[in-house]
């Protein structure tokens, strides 16, 4: 059994989750009903009132949320409560399309750090620990939410945000931070980094880590893991929703176990809106329980994955979630074929490449062309063509294997793609520029 | 004997070339044979260079992904039939050339040819044991 930072809550019965849930969901749509004109006219065309919702069994007939909702009721349109109630904003980073503004209460704040503080603990952390956050700060949500969870749990925070590796390697070295929370793709870059300055696995004081904002596979975990000597947990969460903290990873590491007393998860098909039984793949919608200031109503993630509430060894009784499987931002359909990055990224891990590569989309002749860009390993360098020509090959063929469709490799020179400090921006599909819809 | 080649790899699009021909004359080195293969996708230029350890410092600080490889270098008749035989030779013997290229030095008026194989030892001592004169990197410095 593993420690809690709210006990009462992160063990409770699932018999008892579920009445808390249904409390709070009709509270909640009251307050929604009432202070939110654009979802009351959503509920109006569907012929729902509040008093329909008697518990999450009801759930179902709520209106969706999705992020169109959203752009269209920008930037005051989905405010519940008046603006002086209100004590700060985050905002998505806006590239697909117009940012969505969140706007937090102090109570918003405080059930977001206690979710996020709940993550530190399950990685291991406590007010002992020296807490690195190298998400980056400011609209986006990465560094505040882990920031606010170390100060709620005590812990010494380094609000470095993310960028200038070498300070972040001196402070890590001379503090002896104990915890770095960061992007995956920015621990792996730390992690290169540390071993060109001579730097052993084995001298830093880190413990663990918890990554998210961004996906990532098993094989990159383990090469973090390897790099920092850590152990790595997976972090959920989105604007929003609140941010990160709506699910969290506990030494199992078999998924990440969303904090239902906040947060009710449905699994529904993307195509039909139709919720899905416990264990089907779909589309993750959230519905926030506690948030004052935006409260969502079965807001549509647009992730893909699975839920599944089997007994953990952590003694958590909250339902567990996987590692989204994609989000359908993320994916392109080439050829006809649904195609998400992180697939490409399992082939190149799993085929001993560096996380760093460029995806690029086009259309050429009628017909789609992928493109994937990735920094040859130093060993393969050879001055024949034809040996380099056949790794090309051979991962061309491994991803084809993944996918269905082949790509052309371009191998490239190492440390030539850009690394990223924040979320990795690493697909480029040009048929948009050509106005193509996808 | 065999003599070191620089390898240079680098992305198959314009102004490649003159970052690693720019790295090498910023640094006086002159380069004594070139011979550059490419795919659509990427491009090895390979240089014969007077002073090999320097041009590597200069371009690796310009982080351009080179190595050194060992070939065989060789001394042929400048005239019609030069180059024929030393290259049948090493084909006969059964040794597979995988790239050669050749360069004239109008000094000493005589034709080189850079040849790569597996084997060097071997293709070094089949040359010279049919008289060819074979080409070391003092040669290289001086020519």
């Amino acid at each position: 059994m593993g420690n809690f930072f709210q006990k009462e809550f992160e063990t409770m019965p699932v018999e008892q989750i579920k009445m808390l849930q249904s409390e709070k969901l009709v509270k909640q749509v009251r307050h929604v009903y009432d202070n939110v004109e654009y979802y009351r006219n959503l509920m109006d065309e569907k012929g729902v009132k509040p008093e329909d919702i008697k518990g999450i069994e009801d759930l179902h007939k709520l209106p969706f949320i999705s992020k169109e909702d959203l752009r269209k009721a920008y930037p005051y349109g989905m405010l519940a409560t008046d603006l002086r109630n209100c004590v700060r904003i985050h905002s998505t980073s806006g590239t697909t399309g117009k940012r969505v503004i969140a706007y937090y209460t102090q109570e918003d704040i405080d059930m977001w750090d206690e979710c996020c503080a709940r993550a530190l603990v399950a990685a291991g952390g406590s007010d002992e620990d020296i807490v690195q956050v190298a998400y980056g700060f400011g609209l986006f949500t990465g560094g505040a939410g882990l920031n606010g969870g170390s100060h709620k749990l005590g812990s010494l925070t380094l609000p470095m945000s993310s960028g200038n590796t070498d300070r972040q390697i001196q402070f890590m070295m001379d503090l002896g931070s104990t915890i770095i929370c960061c992007t995956p793709s920015y621990a792996a870059y730390i992690g290169e980094v540390l071993a060109e300055k001579g730097y052993k696995p084995e001298d830093n004081k880190l413990k663990s880590g918890i990554f998210g904002a961004e996906a990532w596979t098993e094989e990159m975990r383990r090469d973090i893991e390897k790099s920092l000597g850590i152990k790595a947990y997976d972090i959920y969460g989105l604007t929003e929703i609140s941010g990160p903290g709506v699910a969290f990873e506990c030494e199992e590491q078999t998924g990440m176990h969303i904090n239902e007393d906040h947060f009710i998860a449905e699994i529904i098909n993307p195509e039909t809106g139709e919720p899905l039984p416990e264990g089907e793949k779909g589309e993750l919608v959230f519905t926030a329980l506690d948030k004052v200031a935006f409260p969502m109503l079965r807001y549509r993630t647009r992730d893909i994955c699975v839920l599944t509430r089997e007994k953990c060894s952590c003694g958590r009784t909250f339902i567990k979630m996987c590692k989204p499987m994609g989000r359908s931002d993320d994916m392109m359909i080439i050829k006809g074929v649904n195609v998400f990055p992180s697939q490409i990224e399992a082939v190149l891990l799993n085929e001993g490449y560096a996380a760093n590569y460029k995806i690029e989309v086009d259309r050429v002749n009628n017909s789609d062309t992928l493109d994937v860009y990735v920094e040859m390993k130093p060993e393969d360098f050879s001055d024949k063509i034809k040996d380099i020509t056949k790794k090309e090959k051979e991962l061309s063929a491994a991803i084809k294997t993944m996918l269905g469709i082949r790509p052309v490799v371009h191998l490239v020179a190492p440390k030539t793609i850009e690394r990223s400090e924040g979320k990795a921006v690493r697909v480029i599909d040009k048929r948009k520029r050509l106005g193509i819809t996808i | 004997m065999a003599i070191r080649q620089l390898s240079v790899f680098v992305e198959n699009k314009p102004g490649t070339l003159a970052e690693v021909t720019d790295a090498i004359s910023d640094a006086q080195i002159d380069i004594r044979a070139m011979c550059m293969a490419e795919t659509q996708q990427f491009g090895l230029i390979r240089m014969i260079v007077d002073d090999v350890e320097t041009a590597k410092q200069k371009l690796a600080d310009r982080n351009l992904f080179v190595k050194t490889t060992e070939v065989v270098g060789v001394a042929v008749s400048d005239e019609p039939g030069g180059l024929a035989k030393a290259v049948r030779i090493v084909g006969d013997a059964g040794i597979n050339i995988d790239y050669l290229y050749a360069f004239i030095s109008v000094s000493k008026k005589n034709a080189y040819v850079v040849i790569r194989v597996d084997d060097n030892a071997s293709a070094e001592k089949l040359l010279a044991d049919n008289g060819f004169k074979l080409v070391t990197e003092d040669d290289i410095s001086t020519l």
